[in-house]
């Protein structure tokens, strides 16, 4: 038989019994919607994990104090900052940060609870791609000065001064009395921390009135940030900073009480506890692709003994064992391939709505429709062969007395 | 070999379940059918008849004996081949119609041009084929209705059609009027009989005398053997028949 001609009574036998051959389906679209919605939901959270961690600005490396490690009580001290600051070669600028408690703002009649205060650098800015938006941050002299000067975020000079300029404007942080030089320019949120509603600070006068406790144990900071001049410096760079502060600290740099860490680092070890769970998902999406493929071969199996009589009648016309087969293996994989189809509407759909409408990033992967449709395709043709080959082999005498 | 034969069974054997259970419903029948000839096949129930027609149907295989058709030995054939000789030589006609019930009688008529791989037809010219087949069995008018929105007389005639539209030098029919009432059994033996007119060799079961009397020959078949071969009218079969007596 001409292969169109296959395809058509292939088709003609699916059209006759609709609900069936929908119901048939189902388990072929909810597994390939299942494989593209998991792959989005998964592709979506890394690609929002890593933008965060990207928003933190370009060509990072982040030294912050390893934690659990004993007698490392000083570990990172501002003068640590400073030293990479003079001797590492390849960077564009190091800030370090400390934050103390929240503090109470106030402003002209406006008082603030529980605000927010970054104690910085001058290099911050520079080093976490910040933009000023009014007025200027504050320089290194005037930290080295103690110099009680403050930058407001954008948010947060809105709600003290309105639409009146800040600069100028005295500003009470807790019991430091400081005049505005610069507001920043918009951010909003990164990686749950809301830019515009803090305050920044010289580190100095940070580290010796809001925190004064600390100062007895060495001017501690909780991160320092350094900006590799480009990409292909960042390896030279934390190798400096590693053998620099192991010096300083006097520890073995295998056995470091700091830790060293690129926005790759992090990003990586995010990933890996989204690969997990993307494994996972694509296991469950395959084995949900297996059930709808037993489920075609199960149906298959029951039409193959319902049509026994016509299977009978058309051998009985001059439909070779092969015709037959053709007809029942084809008859699955059009089933697996419209469920597909479906599918991968559904899918698609599915996951976009989702991302637009739900809590969670998705990100529909591209690959992830032909791999869908692919293994649907392989589902029908594995579990139609069997039901096939059961029809094919039936003897037309014994067909035909089937009643 | 005698090549005015169309079929040429010998010593033909059909042997059912083993040992005790053993049942011989073909044992040791010889027969001929001539081109061109309408032959009627008689006798009781269980005589073997059925089985005998399977097996010149190709649908089933003898376990013995000879099958002669059309000047092939067909007992050795594989199943593509068979397939292909019921594609090609066979019309085969059943007392339960066997039309397939979810499609139309057009489409019915065109399942045995699907299989015909002699011919190549297009799609066009195998439904123009199927639609002159239904015209010449009367039911041009009926073309686009399913099985059951057709009478008895004309599901027949569709299954008629279905058996010619290959042009098959052979029609074999089982109780072809077996279901049907006296006035639509009329109309397929008069379809048969325009068949036969046209040159197709017909062998035909039945019970009923009035119907074998059409035929040009009755082979009396029991117990799996022939009992006796006569013309028409002659037939002890049919005489036993006609006076309402079964063969003992
Ligand atoms: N598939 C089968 N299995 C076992 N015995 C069968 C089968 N088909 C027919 N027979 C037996 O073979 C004999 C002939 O049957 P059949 O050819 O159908 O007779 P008829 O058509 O003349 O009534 C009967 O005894 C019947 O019981
Ligand atoms: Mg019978």
């Amino acid at each position: 038989m001409k292969s169109s001609r296959i395809f058509a009574t292939a088709w003609e036998g699916l059209t006759l019994n609709k609900v069936r051959s929908f119901l048939t389906t189902l388990g072929v679209i909810i597994g390939v919607a299942s494989v593209i919605i998991m792959l989005a939901i998964s592709a979506g959270t890394e690609a929002a994990i890593a933008s965060q961690i990207n928003a933190l600005g370009a060509n990072l490396i982040i030294v912050s104090p390893m934690r659990g490690v004993p007698g490392a009580s000083r570990t990172l001290l501002l003068e640590d900052a400073f030293a990479l600051e003079v001797a590492v070669a390849g960077v564009d600028g190091v800030s370090a940060e400390q934050a103390p408690a929240a503090q109470t703002v106030k402003a002209a009649g406006v008082t603030l609870d529980a605000i927010d205060v970054i104690g910085t650098t001058a290099d911050f800015p520079d080093v976490r791609d910040y933009a000023v938006g009014e007025g200027r941050y504050f320089t290194a002299d005037e930290n080295d000065r103690n110099a009680k000067v403050a930058v407001l975020g954008a948010g947060l000079a809105l709600d003290l001064f309105g639409a009146e300029s800040p600069i100028g404007q005295t500003v009470s942080i807790g019991s430091v009395k400081a005049t505005v030089v610069g507001v920043m320019a918009a951010k909003g949120m990164v990686a749950d921390v809301d830019y515009d509603g803090r305050i920044y600070l010289p580190i100095n006068i940070v580290l010796d009135r809001l925190m004064p406790s600390t100062s007895l144990g060495g001017d501690r900071v909780r991160t320092i940030y350094v900006k590799a001049e480009n990409q292909d410096r960042i390896d030279s760079v934390i190798t400096q900073i590693t053998a620099i502060l192991a010096e300083r600290h006097d520890v073995d740099p295998a056995k470091p009480d700091f830790s060293v860490q690129t926005q790759q680092d992090i990003i990586a070890t995010q990933e890996a506890t989204t690969a997990a769970f993307r494994d996972l998902l694509a296991w469950v999406a395959g084995v949900s692709l297996i059930v709808g493929g037993i489920g075609i071969m199960n149906i298959m199996l029951v039409s193959v003994t319902e049509r026994t009589r016509e299977i009978g009648l058309r051998q009985a016309l001059g439909a070779r064992p092969a015709d037959v087969l053709l007809q029942f293996l084809i008859e699955a994989v059009i089933l697996s391939l419209v469920g597909g189809l479906v599918g991968v509407a559904l899918g698609v759909g599915g996951a976009y709505l989702l991302g637009e409408f739900g809590t969670m990033q998705t990100e529909i992967v591209p690959a992830s429709i032909p791999l869908a449709f692919g293994a649907a395709a392989v589902v029908g043709i594995f579990f139609g062969y069997y039901p096939a080959t059961r029809a094919a082999a039936l003897d037309p005498i014994d067909a035909l007395r089937r009643d | 070999m005698d090549h005015n034969l169309l079929i040429d069974v010998r010593g033909l054997l059909k042997v059912y379940g083993e040992a005790e259970s053993e049942v011989r419903a073909l044992d040791g029948l010889d027969a001929g059918v001539a081109r061109g000839e309408f032959v009627a096949i008689m006798g009781p129930s269980g005589s073997g008849k059925s089985t005998l027609m399977n097996i010149l149907g190709c649908l089933d295989r003898p376990t013995g004996g000879a099958y002669i058709l059309d000047g092939r030995d067909v007992s050795g054939l594989s199943k593509n081949e068979l397939a292909e000789v019921r594609n090609q030589k066979i019309g085969f006609v059943f007392q339960s119609f066997n039309l397939l019930p979810r499609l139309t009688a057009l489409r019915n008529v065109t399942l045995p041009l699907l299989y015909n791989s002699a011919e190549e037809l297009t799609d066009a010219e195998a439904e123009a084929r199927a639609r002159a087949a239904l015209e010449s069995v009367g039911l041009g008018q009926r073309l686009q209705h399913r099985p059951n929105q057709l009478s008895g007389g004309q599901q027949q005639r569709v299954a008629i059609a279905r058996a010619l539209v290959n042009r098959p030098p052979l029609l074999l029919a089982d109780e072809p009027t077996g279901n049907l009432d006296s006035r639509a059994s009329v109309e397929i033996m008069d379809l048969i009989h325009a068949l036969h007119r046209q040159g197709v060799t017909i062998v035909m079961v039945t019970h009923e005398p009035d119907i074998a009397a059409h035929a040009e020959r009755v082979i009396c078949v029991k117990d799996g053997r022939v009992l006796a071969t006569s013309a028409a009218g002659e037939s002890p079969c049919l005489e036993r028949a006609l006076q309402g007596v079964e063969l003992a």
